[in-house]
């Protein structure tokens, strides 16, 4: 299954990445990001990132 | 916590808090509820608002403002300035916030209108019967609630679940979104008296850089580029450069991240028996992503309009029209209008933003207005700007101001 892992020492949990993702697969909970199953590791979250800390995992 | 209240507020941020007051105040039972331990924190926002509208929700208190703002000072890519500063004795226009103790402040006024406020309670899901929104499965503390109410008012801001939960699309292209990066830094040596913005394709591709007076020698330094220009290099990655270059002395005492909506006014912001207000409804103002005014006017009109609707016993859609209705009469032609101004400007060249810069070096302005700004590059650059001329017709029209 490919998906994006949130490198959670970089994170700010600002939630930009959730308003982007077009499946809804992200969630910010309290001071992390959540990645559900529906996450097709289109990339979208990656770019918009405000501090890089997104990558999709191979 | 009940299990069952008449409204159901979901963020405590400036929509939802005001949006919560406002209900309370009418005589509804209202819960505020916030997944965060801490109302305010962390911040997402460059934290300057306008004096005017701020008042018309709450009384301004030194303990929340960081600085008076006189005015404006905008510099081009070659680093050409235009100043504009109200010319008015004393005449300071805005403020810029100390968000963490604003957003407690306002959320403290709607617990004094008896509104009951939970925090570290986040919304899991919509219960939804018939088509119709009866209340949020809610988490605090590990547990989870059903908690049923006649009216659900989503103000979850930027990272909002709850219009997709409803069925309401309000996913953001990545075009349509400022990803942003802030560091709150002592010794940049700015006049506190001004906010400065500096505008570029190099150093803030489709945004901008700004520096925002906090009162003492400290400031937010902060900068939005357009999501679409992201990716080789993150907001982050922008400031930090900006700074090494102006301000290699200046030491970071904070760092905020977040995502401006820039996509103007979304289609809908209402179902039967829920409201979206603020970011989550998507109500930041495409231009110079400032949120906080739109999000409390949106709020107070929600509340409004819950009373109403739960009053004649009717909250459907048909009923709710009249908060999208009112939120788009009072708000949206502006949103609108930023969109328009928003289109046309992420599409010029730095020697284009140069000239137009150099086209205003004999104008002297006495307010700090961008609506007056606009106007005088249109009438300097009536050929490149010429798409803009519809705004000048509906500035008669809805009297609009651009300084929130």
């Amino acid at each position: 299954m490919v998906t994006v892992v949130v490198n959670k020492f970089k994170c700010g949990y600002c939630g930009a990445c959730v308003s982007v993702c077009p499946t809804g697969a992200l969630e910010l909970v309290e001071t992390w990001i959540d990645v559900s199953e529906m996450c097709t590791a289109c990339g979208i979250c990656v770019r918009i990132c405000p501090v890089g800390a997104i990558e999709v995992e191979k | 916590m009940k299990s069952e209240y008449d409204v159901v507020v979901i963020g405590a941020g400036p929509a939802g808090s005001i949006a919560a007051k406002t209900a309370a105040k009418k005589g509804l039972d209202v819960l505020l509820i916030e997944k965060r331990q801490e109302i305010g924190d962390p911040v997402r926002c460059a934290e300057g608002v306008s004096k005017i509208w701020l008042r018309k929700h709450i009384e301004p208190d030194h303990r929340w403002i960081c600085a008076d703002l006189k005015g404006s000072r905008i510099f081009s890519p070659d680093g050409t300035m235009i100043e504009m500063a109200e010319e008015i004795a004393g005449g300071e226009v805005g403020y810029v916030l100390e968000r963490k103790i604003f957003d407690r402040a306002l959320a403290y006024e709607s617990a004094k209108a008896g509104v009951e406020v939970m925090v570290k309670t986040r919304a899991l899901d919509l219960i939804i019967e018939n088509g119709f929104i009866k209340g949020v499965k809610v988490m605090h503390l590990g547990e989870t609630y059903d908690i049923s109410s006649k009216i659900v008012i989503a103000a979850d801001g930027v990272e909002s679940k709850v219009g997709r939960w409803a069925g309401i699309d309000t996913s953001i292209k990545p075009s349509d979104i400022e990803t942003c990066a802030q560091y709150l830094m002592s010794g940049t040596g700015i006049d506190q008296n001004y906010c400065y913005f500096h505008i570029g394709n190099e150093i803030a591709p489709g945004g901008y850089v700004w520096i925002f007076p906090k009162g003492g020698d400290l400031a937010n330094v902060g900068i939005g580029i357009l999501g679409s220009k992201s990716g080789e290099k993150h907001a982050v990655d922008y400031l930090n450069e900006f700074i090494e270059k102006n301000y290699p002395n200046a030491r970071t005492l904070e760092m905020d991240v977040g995502g401006v909506p820039v996509c103007g006014s979304i289609d809908k912001t209402i179902t039967n028996g829920l409201m979206l207000v603020g970011d989550a409804a998507r109500q930041s103002d495409p231009i110079t992503g400032g949120g906080i005014i739109n999000a409390m006017e949106a709020g107070k009109i929600a509340g409004e309009v819950a009373y109403n609707a739960i009053s004649k016993g009717d909250v459907s859609i048909n009923a709710l029209k009249e908060y999208e209705d009112r939120w788009r009469a009072k708000i949206g032609h502006e949103i609108d209008n930023s969109l328009m101004v928003k289109d046309i400007f992420i599409k010029f060249t730095d020697p284009e933003i140069n000239s137009l810069a150099h086209s205003l070096e004999k104008v002297n302005f006495s307010s700090m207005s961008l609506l007056d700004l606009l106007y005088a590059l249109f009438k300097a650059n009536k050929k490149l700007l010429w798409d803009l001329r519809v705004l000048f017709k509906n500035v008669i029209k809805y009297d609009m101001d651009f300084e929130r």
